[in-house]
């Protein structure tokens, strides 16, 4: 049992990493027009990443 | 622009001043201002395109971008020139749009504090019940203390971070000595943890790490749900068109003309008002002719003329020509904050609704610390053992926690207002769902309401379609409510008629000549030269020809669709209907005895809050329909209270609901729902009360360890949450008739954002 107590920390930790996840994307306001985000991507242009 | 892009009826205001605009905007950083419209059309990606594009292409903006979620657009836009032509640009593709104010830079903090709050003990209980399952699972007592332990260390900070929304609350209410429901929550949330801390330090079997944080969990979420509702309609019903001035173009002594805002608006002051502006202060005409739409602020429903020396009172709308006006009362004198000061008075006299919740809470407290101090002394005097009593009596209060309760009434009232929303029906809060089904009596307001406020020419058939068509030729140069329905009357087939010099006459009608005649539509004292022997009533206009009568017509305000239809419904349901209106008599009696209700004509705004009252202290629960101005202190007054979204923007913000749409079926159905919910809601607190007879024997006999604690809690939330949305498969299986009941000409389109 006790061998395999290093999976604690790590099953808490990523549940921190997706509570600090969530939490950056509600403060940038990636939750604020849900609707709109998908409608945007039928209309957007692609832009290329480069040049 | 496919589907969208319909709202040219809608272009009855006048564009926005452009230091209008201006006034409402922001400064941002970097040079920029920003402005906020609200574009209640958008509601697909084509929209969102054209309109990002419209604007985009305007010189000076800077950044346009969509909000289809809110219905919104911020603009931002360099501050050095003057502001961009928004809203003609957004009329010119079919969008109508106008300024949305924003209220300084809160915009719902609560809302994200909640979603944080919520996010946390989300987490914290998920790893917590984590770890609980093995120690349920039967770990060793070594690893069991370790798992309280960091039970204990992941619970702490949650119930710091999320538990002060309920214990800020809990906190208010005992310092002003009363109870909510905050109260029994905080109390078992902390002696949960406090217990449950000491078990760990004692290196004790059971601890409720997981119940404490569980249990924050289930009520954030009900918390959050309820408050999503309320933001949803506020945020909807400020989209609406303002219909009341936010300054005027004032003639300074030396001539210059600057645009002041209302509030800055003194008494003695010269004011240009031009045709399609709202009068913006209590004031009196100087010079010009014109007529004024006054159905808003009176209920009258012929339009008034407005000649040098009439007192105009604010919020009336100048319809045909420009006038120069002398304000005689400042803004916070005026006809408008004597109507705020009514409400005021109205609201003071109205009773205290308390809501189920916390009539349930102030019931439910007691009894539960009762019962958990009966069991402390009782174990105590049986066992004596201390720690043991202590042990069980906060079970009991674990037990007892209201999760249930928390969600029984939040859960279905969110559901039934998500149902009106579907349906165009914003409601403000849980409270006025739970009120407007408690409602024996319904007072409707005649012009704007039960009518659509706008004139259709009553004798149509009798008129020659030819002449008809002439009439309607000349009728659509101007914005006169009249000239406006005759327009509208003439088929759209007929071919269109060439006029030459067509011009208005403000407060007389519409001249025009055609070959070697002179046409001219309107008064009949103005268009003959011989009115002898007509029956002049103000609520005709003639057609002339070189002052000889071609066509006499007769306006008649249009009934709402489903004005009759709700009113039988309403009165088959055995509610008391009535008509209170400060129009005339006449077209009051017409209206009443259509529809076949008792009726008062002629109230004063003070009269129909004082009706309201004496109605209400007979005993009568008092539902308020109404959208003038006059009528804001009676619905202000009332038990519960509806409002068009074509209302006065005092109105709509003090009804308890607005419905967006044209049909005034939306009353009968608003109460229908909140009586679907009021039962649902009473099942629900029945269910949570059933849990608990169950539950609490078993807790006080010291049966309840901290599995059967966290089965017992979710198992009875999920039932609660379960009969809660039955009200949504109901609302499902009748839609298909609602979305064919429901007009196709509706006064603005809203869809529920989610």
């Amino acid at each position: 049992m006790t061998d395999y107590f290093y999976l604690i920390p790590i099953a808490i930790g990523l549940g921190l990493c997706g509570l600090a996840a969530f939490l950056w994307s509600l403060k940038s306001g990636q939750y604020d027009d849900l609707q709109g985000a998908a409608e945007r991507i039928l209309h957007q242009d692609d832009v290329p990443l480069s040049h | 622009m496919s589907c969208c892009g319909s709202g040219a009826e809608l272009a009855i205001l006048a564009a926005p001043d452009p230091r209008e605009v201006l006034l409402v905007s922001r400064t941002i950083a970097g040079g920029l201002r920003q402005t906020d419209l609200s574009v209640p059309d958008v509601h697909c990606g084509a929209c969102i395109r054209t309109v990002e594009q419209a604007l985009g292409a305007l010189d000076g903006v800077t950044w346009a971008r969509v909000n289809l979620s809110t219905k919104r657009v911020t603009i931002k836009w360099r501050a050095d020139a003057a502001p961009p032509p928004f809203i003609e640009t957004l009329r010119n593709v079919g969008y109508e749009a106008h300024l949305f104010e924003v209220d300084g830079d809160a915009t719902d903090t609560t809302l994200s504090e909640l979603i944080r709050a919520l996010a946390v003990s989300g987490f914290a209980a998920s790893n917590i019940m984590l770890l609980s399952v093995s120690v349920w699972s039967g770990a060793e007592p070594a690893t069991r203390d370790l798992f309280h332990g960091i039970s204990a260390l992941i619970a702490l900070p949650t119930l710091i971070y999320s538990g002060r929304v309920f214990f800020r609350s809990a906190w208010q209410a005992l310092r002003h000595g009363r109870t909510n429901m905050d109260v029994p929550i905080s109390l078992g949330v902390l002696l949960a943890f406090g217990m449950s801390l000491y078990e760990t330090a004692i290196h004790g079997p059971h601890a409720y790490f997981d119940a404490s944080v569980t249990l924050l969990f289930f009520l954030l979420i009900g918390r959050t749900l309820d408050h999503m509702m309320r933001e949803r309609a506020r945020v909807a019903v400020k989209g609406l068109a303002r219909l009341a001035a936010r300054g005027a173009l004032v003639l300074q002594s030396d001539g210059a003309q600057t645009y002041l805002p209302v509030g800055e608006i003194t008494p003695g002051m010269t004011i240009m008002l031009a045709a399609g502006e709202r009068v913006p202060v209590d004031s009196q005409v100087t010079k010009g002719l014109s007529e004024l739409d006054v159905s808003l602020v009176t209920g009258e429903s012929v339009p008034q003329p407005a000649l040098p020396s009439s007192v105009l009172r604010a919020g009336t709308l100048n319809l045909t020509g420009p006038l120069i006006i002398t304000a005689t009362a400042s803004a916070n004198e005026s006809f408008l904050a004597e109507m705020l000061r009514m409400m005021e008075a109205a609201e003071q006299g109205r009773s205290v609704y308390r809501r189920i919740a916390d009539r349930a809470a102030g019931l439910y407290a007691p009894v539960v610390h009762l019962t958990a101090a009966i069991t402390l002394v009782g174990w105590l005097i049986v066992s004596g053992d201390v720690h043991r009593a202590i042990t069980i009596a906060v079970a009991v209060l674990i037990i007892t926690c209201p999760c249930a309760l928390g969600l029984a009434v939040p859960m279905v009232q969110v559901v039934a207002a998500r149902r009106l929303f579907e349906s165009g029906i914003m409601i403000k809060d849980g409270g006025a769902l739970e009120r407007l089904a408690e409602i024996d009596t319904v007072v409707f307001d005649k012009t704007g309401t039960l009518t659509l406020g706008n004139a259709r020419v009553v004798n149509s058939d009798n008129v020659d379609p030819a002449t008809l068509a002439l009439a309607g030729a000349i009728a659509a140069h101007s914005r006169h409510p009249y000239s406006r329905a005759l327009a509208a009357a003439v088929s759209t087939t007929t071919t269109p008629i060439a006029l030459d010099d067509v011009s208005e006459h403000p407060g007389c009608g519409m001249e025009a000549r055609l070959g070697g005649s002179v046409l001219r539509l309107g008064r009949p004292e103005w268009a003959l030269t011989d009115t002898s022997g007509m029956d002049l009533d103000g609520s005709s206009a003639v057609l002339s020809r070189d002052g000889q009568c071609v066509a006499d017509f007769r306006f008649e305000d249009r009934l709402r669709a489903g004005a009759a239809e709700t009113v039988g419904d309403l009165k088959r349901d055995g509610l008391a209907v009535e008509v209170v209106s400060g129009d005339r008599e006449t077209p009051v009696r017409t209206l009443a005895a259509g529809i076949g209700v008792p009726y008062f004509a002629g109230v004063l705004p003070g009269g129909k809050a004082a009706h309201v009252a004496e109605l209400a202290s007979a005993g009568k629960k008092v539902l308020m329909v109404g959208d003038g101005l006059n009528d804001t202190p009676a619905l202000m007054a009332a038990h519960a209270s509806m409002a068009p979204a074509s209302a006065a923007d005092v109105g709509r913000n003090a009804a308890d609901l607005v419905f967006l749409r044209e049909d005034l079926s939306a009353v009968s159905q608003a109460i229908a729902v909140s009586r679907e919910a009021g039962h649902l809601v009473r099942q629900n607190l029945a269910l949570a009360v059933g849990y608990n007879l169950i539950a609490v024997p078993i807790a006080i006999m010291g049966h309840v360890t901290p599995l059967v604690a966290a089965i017992a809690m979710s198992g009875s939330s999920i039932v609660v949450v379960a009969n809660a949305l039955r009200l949504r498969g109901r609302g499902k299986s009748d839609k298909s008739q609602d979305a064919s009941a429901s007009t196709p000409r509706m006064a603005v389109r809203m869809e529920p954002a989610e």
